[in-house]
């Protein structure tokens, strides 16, 4: 008896998560859970011209993606569910929007990538994040991010605006409530880039972050920089093992 | 503009099949002010036909608030084998057109 609990005990650490952690996919209503899983959902507009720019040259180098990478399908396969990721050259972290934008200046020679929030961006992100449909969420553990995970870590329990609410308290503390007529998730970020019927478009993780910012009437960090990236690794480690969703459809 | 057509590739003579259209669209309303506070011009479809065999089986009017990307979905009986045509016209008076067969066997 006492052998099978210390059995249990040394098995556990190493088990996918059987826990209450929920997505916002679990508390959507099953007509929207219906739409995402829909062939025909919005968000594979996106995922089709991405597929197109993937091998269309670019850039003052003339290079496509795929002339250094070879097919998305198993080039890409986890790095979405892996990133934010270590930048040697900068020495800082990136998420998968900056490293998509490094990789356009610095191998295809674009002289200004577009902004993220441009639509060739969000295609692009959205087809290479397509190729970890399914997988589980695997944070990065090179050494290297740990200060910017807790950095990450540290804003998520830091009170900001003029409401002075950290992420945690509505997250953490009060999931599963509703702020006005809008449940409070989690806080997984287990689909993004994600359509959200709100924006009627495709959004970044950076975007949905700025929105909370803006509803507690603080300075919004800017997408991709330091702090978002931090937060974002944070997050991802919070969500380690969940699947990685595409693609995601929100309220 | 993408477009994407789900159709059934054959279908049994006097079978009911689902049709379903999803298109790129913006469907900017009109109503709203850019970040220059300047109305953004209205930029939607206002309507959608579906012909079967050269004869009208589906129509629609859509209105600024019908949401970007519209999806619409009906049923038709299929009859012989032939062409089901989509067409579609903006507000700027832009017809776009699009032509799946389906096989009756």
């Amino acid at each position: 008896m006492i052998r099978t609990f210390v059995f249990i005990g040394i098995l556990l650490p190493g088990v996918a998560w059987s826990d209450d952690r929920r997505t916002g996919y679990d508390d959507m209503s099953p007509d929207l859970q219906a739409l995402q899983e829909d062939p025909m959902n919005p968000g594979t507009f996106w995922v089709l011209d991405g597929e197109r720019l993937w091998s269309e040259p670019a850039g003052s180098a003339a290079q496509s993606c795929d002339a250094c990478h070879g097919p998305a399908e198993t080039s890409m396969q986890g790095v979405a569910a892996r990133y934010p990721s270590f930048d040697a050259p900068s020495s800082s972290a990136v998420d998968l929007p900056g490293r998509i934008a490094l990789c356009q200046s610095r191998h295809q020679k674009i002289a200004a990538p577009k902004d993220r929030a441009d639509p060739d961006s969000l295609a692009l992100l959205a087809y290479v994040t397509h190729q970890s449909r399914g997988l589980p969420i695997t944070p990065d553990a090179d050494p290297r991010l740990a200060p910017a995970r807790a950095v990450g870590a540290e804003l998520f329990s830091s009170r900001m605006g003029q409401l002075n609410l950290s992420c945690a308290q509505c997250h953490d503390d009060n999931d599963g409530g509703y702020l006005a007529a809008a449940r409070i998730p989690q806080a997984h970020p287990t689909g993004y880039p994600q359509y959200r019927l709100e924006w009627e478009t495709l959004g970044t993780l950076d975007r949905r972050l700025t929105g909370c910012m803006t509803g507690v009437r603080a300075d919004r960090f800017p997408p991709g920089s330091p702090e978002m990236v931090s937060l974002e690794l944070f997050l991802k480690s919070r969500a380690a093992g969940m699947t990685v969703e595409t693609l995601p459809i929100r309220p | 503009m993408t477009v994407l057509i789900n159709i059934p590739d054959t279908a049994a003579p006097g079978e009911i099949v689902e049709i379903k259209i999803l298109i790129q669209h913006p469907m900017e309303t009109g109503f709203r002010t850019g970040l220059d506070g300047t109305l953004v011009p209205r930029d939607i479809i206002e309507s959608l036909a579906c012909l079967y065999l050269g004869e009208e089986v589906f129509r629609a009017d859509l209105y600024p608030a019908i949401t970007a990307n519209p999806f619409l979905g009906f049923h038709l009986r299929a009859d012989t084998t032939g062409d089901v045509e989509f067409i579609w016209t903006d507000n700027a008076g832009v017809t776009s057109r699009e032509v799946r067969t389906l096989t009756v066997s």
